[in-house]
């Protein structure tokens, strides 16, 4: 039992706290929830791949140290190299084609009272509302190896022999990068069009007082004050691109070929159908490397954007 | 008098260039969509005769109890919804809290904390995958939902968005008018942020939703017995099936996606700002 002077003791040191105080411990329980999920799934994680990276282990028995053996093992692997290459072939193919659509579609929907301008926006948006599970799924079987396969019939009509595309060089890129155009191109649309919204059209008058042609204005106009947006862009890209997985597991159901196999899908396949969690370990850290560095660029040089705008104003 | 004529045909043909590229674009933004339902009302050797049907036939029905035959499609629609659900509201509720912590409190560290938490943005999620999954497994948590919604909880953007947000919403003097009516730092945030934060909540939601609703690769890994997969982990063994019968895989694909258009057809205005906004916005 608590007795009345002590409550009245313990009210009176709680409302005696100073209110800097209690804003501090609010704010360090407000927070701590994220630092502590961090901590055992984000942190630790992250510095045991550092770790893992150097032993051999398949996921039960014990680990055994193994200096840089593992580097060196994915180094001398043929695939390994394949799938970096196929990562980079792939994404140039899904982005480059589909940010420059994206660009066109953006300044269309931009045009002034162009009608059923929501619909089409909808339209184009849709495919990103869907899953890249069921993008790939559909895809596969768009692109499927048989002669009747949609993009096989459609071949044929133009008398180009049925391709077997998931035994083909390009034709597994091909129809992994339209998965990825499909997906994407509408979600780039949008933000082009948002940043297109966002230039002044006092610019555009201003320059149609000048004389200026519509190429001129897209050239001197457009394109410069678009010019974050499209760093986002192509940043967004880059970092989706080094990620690929999902489309490459599907596509090939399971037996990941080397026409299409990916960084992230040869770490599923090393960790997860081999257990060369080692290896696995070594390739995350490989990739965490490249993606570090093209994080670190598009800092700098958005900084330097940025530099360069206030130095204006 | 003279440059109207001579800028009127050329506006119309501009015109005409401007529709049709966007009415090409909605097309082979759609088509993929209707060929998706008109395969799964297919029979098997329609399907597999050139050239290609491209009308509905007659198999809607048969189709899809062959994938209910195949996956269970419901119980994974379900585990979907229960994991989506259960982190966009988890995650809302933490992510709103540290917001206005980082918004609105004054304590030690809290502008270097804010940086180490959008220093985490950059960290790829398949660097740390393979401990994950150990961690995990060591929890007891392999084929339990959990493995998806508790690590789910962590979400810098979503810290980084409220955070921007409570601070042009909520002015100081609000917060300071209800300090001294005696609320708590909880109540505060309960009683005055909440409720005027709900847009935020509406467009993070979205985010949360549609992310946690689409992921792969890790319910891939996580969720190994088939009780416990999410729709996207039951699509993948639908589509890995031994008879590949296409009618089957893609009507389980196209009912799978069928619930989040339907919301989408809805609520497009939202969803589209919503979804890119994050992009726009930073």
């Amino acid at each position: 039992m608590v007795s009345n002077s002590e409550k009245y003791t313990e009210k009176k040191t709680k409302r005696s706290m100073s209110q800097e105080k209690r804003n501090s411990i609010a704010g360090y329980l407000f927070v701590s929830p994220f630092f502590i999920l961090f901590a055992i799934f984000g942190l630790f994680p992250m510095l045991f791949s550092f770790y893992l990276a150097f032993f051999k282990w398949n996921g039960l028995g014990e680990m055994t140290f193994n200096g840089i053996n593992n580097f060196t093992i994915i180094f001398n692997d043929p695939i390994f190299w394949k799938s970096i290459y196929n990562t980079v072939v792939i994404g140039l193919l899904g982005t480059v084609p589909q940010l420059i659509v994206a660009f066109l579609l953006a300044y269309a929907l931009n045009a002034q009272a162009l009608r059923f301008k929501n619909t089409f926006r909808v339209a184009i948006f849709m495919p990103y509302v869907t899953s890249i599970v069921a993008v790939a799924i559909l895809f596969s079987i768009i692109f499927n190896n048989q002669s009747f396969g949609l993009v096989n019939s459609i071949l044929g009509v133009f008398g180009v022999d049925p391709i077997v595309f998931t035994q083909s060089e390009w034709g597994a890129k091909i129809a992994i990068a339209t998965m990825i155009f499909w997906r994407w191109v509408g979600y780039n649309t949008i933000i082009y069009l948002a940043g297109m919204q966002s230039i002044s059209s006092d610019l555009y008058e201003a320059a149609k007082i000048d004389g200026a042609t519509l190429s001129q204005q897209l050239r001197y106009i457009t394109l410069p004050m678009l010019k974050p947006f499209i760093l986002f862009t192509v940043f967004m890209g880059t970092i989706g691109s080094l990620q690929i997985f999902t489309e490459p597991l599907i596509f090939f159901g399971g037996n990941l070929r080397e026409e299409g196999i990916t960084v992230v899908a040869y770490l599923y396949r090393d960790a997860f159908e081999n257990n060369f969690f080692g290896t696995a370990s070594a390739t995350a850290i490989v990739l965490f490397g490249i993606i570090m560095i093209f994080s670190v660029l598009n800092l700098i040089i958005t900084n330097r954007l940025g530099r360069g705008k206030a130095r204006k104003a | 008098m003279k440059a109207i004529t001579l800028t009127q045909p050329k506006q119309l043909s501009r015109k005409a260039i401007l529709y049709s590229l966007l009415t090409f674009a909605g097309l082979v933004s759609l088509f993929p969509f209707y060929w998706m339902f008109v395969m799964a009302t297919q029979p098997n050797h329609v399907i597999n005769q050139t050239p290609p049907a491209l009308l509905p036939g007659s198999e809607l029905v048969t189709n899809f109890t062959n994938v209910l035959g195949t996956i269970d499609f419901f119980g994974a629609m379900m585990n979907s919804l229960i994991v989506s659900v259960s982190v966009t509201v988890g995650s809302l509720f933490l992510c709103s809290l540290a917001g206005f912590a980082f918004a609105k409190l004054q304590f030690k560290g809290r502008d270097a904390l804010f940086v180490l938490i959008l220093i985490t943005m950059m960290i790829p999620p398949q660097l740390g995958l393979i401990p994950s999954y150990y961690i995990i497994s060591q929890l007891g948590w392999l084929s339990d939902l959990r493995a998806i919604i508790v690590p789910g909880l962590i979400n810098a953007f979503g810290i980084f968005w409220m955070r921007q947000y409570i601070k042009e919403a909520i002015p100081d003097e609000l917060i300071e008018a209800a300090r001294l009516d005696g609320c708590s730092n909880f109540r505060i945030y309960w009683n005055v942020v909440t409720p005027a934060i709900l847009p935020a909540f509406a467009t993070l939601g979205i985010i949360v939703f549609m992310n946690v609703w689409n992921d792969f690769l890790w319910p891939l890994v996580v969720l190994q017995d088939q009780s416990t997969h999410t729709l996207q982990v039951a699509l993948r063994a639908l589509s890995d099936s031994y008879n590949r019968d296409y009618g089957m895989i893609l009507s389980g694909t196209f009912w799978a996606t069928v619930p989040l258009i339907i919301v989408f057809l809805l609520f497009n205005k939202a969803f589209i700002s919503s979804l890119t906004q994050g992009a726009v916005k930073s």
